[in-house]
């Protein structure tokens, strides 16, 4: 009684650890042979003529045209808009992939005493600064974050398990959490961005998609020159220009994440 | 063996109805919130993390602390934690099966949790987190049920146990240092950036996980056949006492950093802890009670005499426990978050479907561990018959 019992849980689990291990070459065999139907050919991503492309994306954000918070508004209207990011109640549960705060909360522990009127009162836009050296990447433990080769630090919402590791990692209080469903919470839906389910993280993707069409980023756009976006890596970019005409200062630097972000005070 | 979890008294059989009955009712506000998502719970976009990650963060202390009583026996002989090692292992496991279940209840996404086996990220601390603690799980298993296997079976265990039980006592120490790892790498957390806190971390889980062993300990003496033996409780209860004193030695080491330091960075999180921060401050009964608790267990810990009336050191042991619970259960995780990164201060504070579900997983550990528990007693009540 005893052994044929053991035999039989050897013979099962013996059968059960190749069938795991067996099934897939098996099944990939008869995939890959297709039939009439054709190949199953796995998709190609090919870039569109007209995206933009860059070997370091980074934005330039001069505050001294962005007075008041009604100038800020349309931006992260743009934002938010065709990006599909809900409006909760709660503010707890709050989406925002751009927002304005005061100086002192954009760049905490950066001498305020005594601090110039103008700034002091002057409304700070922040975002995700997709950093060079982003910690956010370092700790997910998916890659559903992720760092494009272009600097792009992106989100893959399907991979997201919803951890929220990431969240914890950033230096900048960047990243949000759906704490619930979403989709009832967009006032109007862009079919062209996808919306997320709830349980995963999001947070500014620097308009990867209208890069990819050729168009600059939605808060860019809206800003009527106030932000500028373009290479880094590129001496003859606007950006570029930009910072070495005008003195500009990062959140954070001590840090090392090396944002793309640049703030002209 | 198994069949010794499933014959004895009613008391023991009401025991597993009460526990299964909160763990059934924490697994369907579960399905609520799975159904709904985390949004029933008080977590918010600011402090990201709340008592899920909390309780799992105190449970791998808990767990570790199993090593206390397997590394003086199998790496020094000490002969007399012969007797109680397999609690040690057996407590272990019951501490990481609630750590996984924490894990799962706080993931947004819990059907993808495999992703971190399929897209391995060795950067990530979470992936390591993920193999230490299952390995340590395996570890425990193997060991725990072959050594009591041989014990029941009055022979040795296989020499092969022998190595994985020297693998357990350094993968001990490397599931909570891995735990320290997730906090203690984050560029933006200043609460949590210091390199004490791995240390930290281990002190208070070898304090937490013997205190509890102790209070287990007696209670199988009280309700069972079976005496753990007093000289073992005694040499626990040392154990748990250097540890306690280390952890709040270490915790005024970094009291001392900051507050000479004066930078801001790092005295503001201990700041909203102790005594409010802008007039937020919820969490400070909780620290002054954890403090108390924990100072009130050292001077009563440390008198031999004390020590020595295994009445004061179960209230010793009740405290520790209570006292690292807050400590690292409540103000760690909180304290981190508050203030967010921009400076802004939104505090924290569980819901109560949050607690259920909370409760509903220490319902299940505390299963596991009165059914493994069990089978202990019984095969030490049948070689000692």
């Amino acid at each position: 009684m005893e052994s044929s019992r053991r035999k039989f849980l050897k013979v099962a689990g013996i059968s059960a650890v190749g069938m795991s291990v067996g099934t897939r070459p098996v099944l990939d065999a008869l995939a890959a042979t297709g039939g009439e139907h054709g190949e199953i050919k796995s998709p190609e991503m090919v870039k569109a003529e007209n995206a933009l492309s860059a070997v370091h994306w980074g934005m330039v954000i001069d505050t001294r045209k962005l007075q008041t918070a009604a100038d800020l508004e349309p931006l992260i209207e743009a934002c938010h808009s065709i990006h599909n990011v809900p409006h909760h109640e709660l503010k707890r549960q709050e989406i925002k992939w751009i927002w304005e705060t005061e100086f002192q909360h954009a760049f905490p522990g950066t001498g305020t005493q005594y601090l110039n009127e103008a700034a002091q009162h002057r409304p700070f836009l922040v975002l995700c600064n997709h950093c060079q050296n982003p910690p956010c990447v370092r700790a997910c433990p998916t890659k559903a974050t992720f760092q494009r080769e272009d600097g792009l630090v992106l989100m893959d919402f399907h991979r997201c398990i919803g951890c929220r590791f990431c969240m914890a990692a950033c230096p900048f209080g960047a990243r949000s959490f759906n704490f619930r469903d979403p989709r009832p919470f967009i006032p109007e839906i862009n079919k062209k961005f996808p919306t997320r389910s709830k349980g995963v993280v999001e947070k500014c993707n620097f308009c990867a998609e209208r890069l990819a069409e050729g168009k600059m980023p939605a808060c860019v756009e809206a800003s009527k020159g106030a932000i500028a976006f373009g290479d880094l890596d590129n001496p003859e970019s606007e950006v570029r220009k930009l910072l070495k005409e005008n003195y500009a200062i990062r959140r954070k630097e001590t840090l090392g994440t090396e944002p793309s972000v640049y703030y002209i005070v | 063996m198994l069949e010794l979890a499933i014959k004895g008294s009613k008391r023991y059989y009401g025991l597993l109805a009460v526990l299964a009955g909160i763990a059934g009712l924490g697994g369907a506000f579960w399905l609520w919130q799975l159904d709904f998502g985390l949004g029933i719970t008080g977590m918010s976009r600011d402090v990201s993390w709340g008592f899920y990650i909390a309780q799992f963060t105190f449970l791998v202390g808990v767990a570790a602390g199993g090593v206390m009583v397997v590394l003086p026996y199998y790496l020094h002989d000490y002969k007399a934690f012969g007797r109680i090692t397999i609690l040690g292992e057996f407590l272990a496991i019951a501490a990481i099966v609630m750590c996984l279940l924490f894990i799962t209840v706080d993931l947004g996404q819990p059907m993808r949790m495999l992703n971190v086996i399929f897209y391995p990220t060795p950067n990530s601390m979470l992936f390591w987190d993920m193999i230490v603690l299952n390995g340590y799980l395996f570890l425990n298993v193997v060991i725990g049920w072959n050594v009591l296997e041989a014990e029941r079976n009055n022979t040795k265990y296989p020499s092969w146990v022998k190595i994985l039980i020297y693998v357990s006592i350094p993968w001990a120490i490397s599931i909570h240092t891995v735990t320290a790892y997730l906090y203690c790498g984050l560029p933006g957390r200043g609460f949590w950036l210091t390199a004490i806190l791995a240390p930290r971390f281990l002190s208070s889980a070898f304090a937490a996980g013997p205190a509890l062993l102790i209070l287990l300990c007696l209670m199988i003496r009280r309700f069972t056949n079976f005496d753990p033996g007093r000289e073992q409780i005694q040499s626990l209860a040392k154990i748990v006492t250097y540890a306690l004193i280390l952890n709040v030695f270490f915790f005024l080491c970094e009291v001392f950093v900051a507050f000479y330091s004066q930078i801001p960075e790092h005295m503001d999180h201990i700041k909203y802890l102790f005594v409010g921060l802008h007039g937020h401050g919820k969490l400070v009964p909780f620290m002054w009670t954890s403090m108390a608790l924990m100072a009130l267990a050292i001077i009563m810990l440390i008198p031999p005499r004390f020590r020595a009336n295994e009445t004061l050191l179960a209230i010793s042991c009740v405290m520790v426990f209570l006292g690292t619970w807050i400590d690292k259960g409540l103000g760690m995780i909180s304290g981190g978050f508050v203030p967010n990164p921009l400076h802004e201060i939104n505090e924290y504070v569980p819901t109560i479907p949050e607690l259920i579900i909370t409760l509903g997983v220490w319902a299940a550990g505390f299963l596991v561990l009165t059914l493994l528990f069990k089978i202990t007693v019984g095969v030490k009540e049948e070689v000692h018959a």
